[in-house]
């Protein structure tokens, strides 16, 4: 989309009056919202046993000079349905004819069907409301269900330990990075182009801090990585996606040897969906396992709250980032769950500690256990199956578009199409006009010329043959437009 | 051939729970597990089923699936409801977690995630289809900069800590520009674990002051570390200890004047909110806790958000892209834009997206004067707590606290050999759940308290008297083993710690560790 962001100048955000929330009136009858229980009288009996007389007496201890002395800027409150009407309204401007565009995107976010199973036990207040589980006793819940989780995390990635979540799949691979430094003691990582770059840059980011060196492997004309590359230098890491960003299956065990060629460890990004059918990175020696989870269960939701994936191998427990579940007895012996080794975290360890994590995605966690349990093994196979026949089958008919031409030959169930004649931007904006959410941009923002003008496209299981169909009509009316 | 013994567990679930919510153990997901059954039906598409081998090399393919558990819908469901049953929550009753800010978390926000418009928009869509939701990220950034005193905010941070590290490398990034490196970050000695991490992942040396008689930061030690090489300082207004620190305005002089910046974590915004804002007290970068503050629900242990608003001077470090307002040739609207000297991003998309529309309609439905109201009522429960039970716990600190205070086990653990631990244990014997035990490292014993505002005088009362009833408890030797016994009516009663970190099992396929 041509935005002329330069050219704009950035206007101040309206405050009070002109900010969009039109629907207050008058403001609400109770003096003080119904979340604060209090009565007038129980709040000046409170005060009195306090020896107070004005409830702002409360704050003496504030000097004169650093209060406020005003009200807020900000509207008046206003009721709970008065709120949901401004949602309501805000939120069918990201609709298209009252509806959602139909996805046939990816990148690190795809639009599964979810079982009601995991909406209605997965917003259960006793899971939802809960804080960290540092009181075992009362806790059980969320943590045999993090356990459980951290079970089924190992069972997919082959390796032998998972934590209990992290952030997404960008801070998980930051994590893995970091884990791969402090064991090798070495600032350099080899970082696929093919892995997905907002990754990167997240990488590149949080590289700043800890002083890294971030060393990129090109791509083949497939649009996998390179991975006969002759480098010298010694390296913490090797980081490469299973399948990548573009669709395209590494050779992992390729990846292993150029591992092991400069003394790294092999990081593997990959898509949980995919590992139904893929062999699991474990098999390949990989040695840190990172991804979104946000397909287990996880809807699409701008971009969050998702959900990060983190497996190793047991010879980097020590090392692991965040929280770790583990199974204990009580007093009586009974079966019990606590957070263990906690040596590891930031509360105990401080500015020795190799993460910051504390709250991480407990929730997220939750919904991905309820969500595999449903699938169950075969479920999940043909979940993965569908996804793939109606990838390949877009893939298929999008190929038979003239100037349209599929990129990565070997994917299972996302991939990439190069055009020619037309921009790969003006193709997604007119199929959105028509409903359609036509994948992803490749070369955003990877730069890589290999990838220019391409879209990376994936069909869920939610998607029908009509749908495809109706899709594939409208991208080569547009194509053949120009 | 049927016989009485078959369909005995091993393998598949019983739909019983005794006692009710009961206290036997629940098998795991796996021990439910029963081969061929299954809970899943999937839509049927149209599209005709592809054999994965013919169009994926052999060597790429597993021969089984991942061994997900076999169960059906009905036993799913049974599992995670008595999960459930196990499990405490600020639905089910008080949460006074000191630091946590466990509020209520108001209902109608789980309408507001529902919403086809929240949920269902996928983070690439072109920004000309998603102009509502950058409408709620620039609308809640305004609030935030308005609550806080500060200039411009990134949303990105999915928790706290990701705000500190965020704002430490805006820090960084600032000083790069601005004169070069330095070394050093300033922490009070009652700053939470995080900070320090935060701190060393920046790429800093975390150094700390001690505080002084009062539980403030002590400005002469403050003077004897300030120099060319600090970056900055970060605080918490009120502080861990649950106090506000009066002389603030001095701190940041002291630290500007070397040419430092000022953090301030936000995880105890709640105390001061429409009362006093960390940019007036010259804060430069500020983090929310939007899963504190503003009532998002912590789920167990996450998600969160962690926005992080800056002053004028550093808002070009921000992370991006940020949705912005702008108007020119082509109208008037919202579009994706990253800040000059940006640190680049610090999230895959933009942010828990979700998490920052729930705050918002939390923040809407209060308004102005009703987010004031908060503060006012969070500080006088706090105090009212505080005064009711300073007669049987040594209170840190005399003068009246913020929103929390942090009360002192010590003595009695010296009198009784009661511990904090053994009074948190105690308190869920009681019905609540504990408060925070041993944090802030700065006093011994720590018992931290933070009732909230949405908890009833009555509620306040029942704590209090059961927080007496456990320090008597404590006097008498029935009481003291009842104590270090607590809790007993729980699923499971004190767990076995060393055990778990000795021989650790953290997956059904490790294993067991279980003494025989
Ligand atoms: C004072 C303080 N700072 C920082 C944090 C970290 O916040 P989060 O858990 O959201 O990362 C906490 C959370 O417990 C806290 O209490």
């Amino acid at each position: 989309m041509a935005l002329h962001a330069e050219r704009a100048k950035s206007i101040e955000v309206p405050l009070r009056q002109e900010l969009s929330f039109p629907y207050h009136s008058e403001r609400r009858q109770c003096s003080v919202p119904t979340f604060i229980p209090h009565t007038e009288a129980e709040t000046s009996q409170m005060l009195a046993d306090l020896g107070l007389k004005e409830i702002d007496e409360i704050f003496a201890t504030i000097p004169r000079e650093r209060r406020l002395g005003r009200g807020l800027n900000l509207p008046d409150g206003v009721s709970e349905y008065d709120v949901l009407t401004y949602f309501e309204e805000v939120s069918a401007r990201n609709l298209h004819h009252g509806r959602p565009l139909i996805s046939f995107a990816g990148g690190g976010s795809y639009d599964h069907d979810i079982p009601q199973v995991v909406r209605t036990l997965g917003s259960r207040g006793e899971f939802v409301t809960a804080y960290t589980p540092y009181q075992p006793e009362v806790a059980q819940g969320v943590l045999q269900a993090l356990f459980e989780f951290q079970t089924l995390i190992s069972r997919l990635s082959g390796l032998e330990i998972s934590n209990a979540s992290l952030y997404d799949g960008a801070t998980a691979l930051v994590e893995a990075v970091n884990l791969a430094c402090a064991h090798t003691r070495s600032h350099h990582v080899i970082v696929s182009k093919g892995i997905n770059p907002t990754y990167l840059q997240t990488v590149r980011t949080f590289a700043e801090g800890t002083g890294l060196s971030v060393e990129e492997l090109p791509l083949n004309d497939d649009l996998s990585s390179d991975l006969s590359i002759e480098t010298a230098s010694q390296a913490a890491a090797v980081v490469v996606g299973y399948p990548n960003y573009f669709g395209a299956v590494e050779d992992l065990a390729r990846a292993r040897e150029l591992a092991n060629r400069t003394g790294a460890l092999l990081i593997c990004v990959y898509d949980p969906i995919s590992l139904a059918l893929l062999t699991s990175p474990g098999s390949f020696g990989v040695d840190v396992a990172v991804a979104e989870g946000q397909s287990l269960g996880t809807p699409v939701s701008f971009g969050g709250p998702y959900l990060g994936l983190f497996s190793v191998r047991p010879e980097y427990l020590r090392l692991v980032p965040g929280r770790l579940v583990g199974e204990t007895v009580d007093a009586e012996g009974r079966r019990s769950f606590v957070t263990t080794l906690r040596t590891r975290e930031q509360d105990i360890r401080r500015e020795r500690a190799s993460s910051n994590v504390c709250t991480n995605q407990t929730l997220m966690a939750v919904h991905a256990c309820i969500y595999l349990s449903w699938l169950g093994p075969d479920g999940f196979r043909e979940l993965a199956t569908s996804c793939l026949s109606s990838s390949h089958y877009l893939a298929d008919a999008l190929s038979t578009i003239p100037g349209v031409e599929l990129v990565t030959p070997v994917f299972v169930r996302e991939f990439t199409i190069r055009l020619t004649g037309i921009d790969n931007e003006a193709v997604r904006s007119a199929l959105a006009d028509r409903g359609f959410l036509a994948g992803v941009s490749g070369e955003f923002p990877s730069g890589d010329l290999k990838a220019s003008n391409t879209l990376i496209l994936s069909a869920t299981e939610r998607r029908t043959k009509s749908e495809i169909d109706r899709f594939v009509g409208e991208f080569s009316k547009i194509v053949e437009a120009r | 051939m049927a016989t009485s013994a078959n369909f005995k567990r091993p393998g598949g679930g019983v739909a019983a729970s005794i006692p009710l919510m009961g206290r036997a153990e629940e098998p795991t997901i796996f021990d439910l597990s029963v081969a061929k059954r299954r809970a899943s039906s999937l839509r049927s598409s149209g599209v005709d089923q592809v054999d994965p081998r013919t169009v994926l090399p052999a060597t790429m393919l597993r021969d089984e699936p991942p061994a997900l558990p076999e169960v059906s819908e009905r036993d799913l469901v049974g599992h995670f409801t008595r999960l459930s049953a196990r499990q405490y929550s600020v639905d089910l009753g008080a949460y006074p977690l000191g630091s946590c800010t466990m509020k209520y978390n108001p209902k109608f926000a789980d309408a507001v995630a529902a919403m086809p418009g929240i949920s269902q928009v996928h983070p690439h869509t072109p920004v000309s289809f998603a102009q509502g939701w950058l409408e709620i990220m620039v609308t809640l950034e305004s609030w935030i900069c308005e609550i806080t005193g500060m200039a411009a905010a990134t949303l990105q941070p999915a928790a706290g800590a990701a705000g500190e590290l965020t704002g430490l490398l805006i820090m960084a990034h600032y000083h790069q520009r601005h004169g070069g490196r330095r070394s050093k970050v300033i922490i009070p000695d009652s700053a939470h674990g995080t900070n320090p991490a935060s701190v060393t992942l920046a790429g800093y040396e975390a150094v700390t002051v001690p505080s002084n008689d009062r539980g403030l930061v002590d400005l002469e030690q403050l003077d004897k570390v300030l120099g060319e090489d600090v970056a900055g300082m970060m605080l918490t207004n009120p502080n861990t200890l649950g106090l506000f620190e009066e002389e603030i305005a001095e701190i940041t002089a002291r630290v500007h004047a070397v040419g430092g910046l000022m953090y301030y974590d936000g995880a105890n915004l709640n105390a001061i909110l429409g009362v006093s804002r960390p940019g007036d007290m010259g804060f430069d970068i500020v983090h929310s806790n939007l899963h504190k503050t503003f009532a998002t629900p912590h789920g167990g242990g996450g998600p969160g958000a962690g926005p992080v608003a800056v002053s004028e001077r550093l808002r070009e470090f921000l992370p991006g892209p940020r949705a912005t307002l702008i108007d020119d040739e082509d109208g008037v609207r919202y579009v994706w834009k990253t800040p000059e000297f940006s640190i680049g991003r610090v999230h895959g998309f933009y942010g828990n997206a979700v998490v920052l529309a729930r705050a918002l309609a939390y923040m809407m439905y209060h308004g102005g004067p009703g987010l004031a109201d908060v503060a006012r009522y969070a500080v006088l429960n706090a105090n009212w707590l505080r005064a009711q039970i300073a007669q049987h716990y040594e209170i840190a600190f005399p003068q009246l606290c913020m929103h929390e205070f942090v009360a002192s086990a010590a003595q009695l653990k010296k009198r009784y050999g009661v511990r904090a631990l053994d009074i948190a244990k105690g308190m869920i014997e009681e019905g609540f759940h504990s408060p925070t035990v041993y944090f802030p490292l700065v006093v011994d014993e720590a018992l931290m308290m933070e009732p909230t505002e949405t908890e009833s005088p009555q509620t306040l009362r029942a704590l209090a008297d059961a927080l007496m009833r456990l320090a008597e408890a404590a006097t008498s030797s029935d009481g003291q083993e009842w104590l270090h016994n607590a809790p007993s009516t729980t699923p499971v009663g004190r767990v076995d710690e060393a055990l778990a970190a000795r021989k650790p099992r953290l997956t059904f396929d490790q294993a067991s560790n279980r003494p025989v």
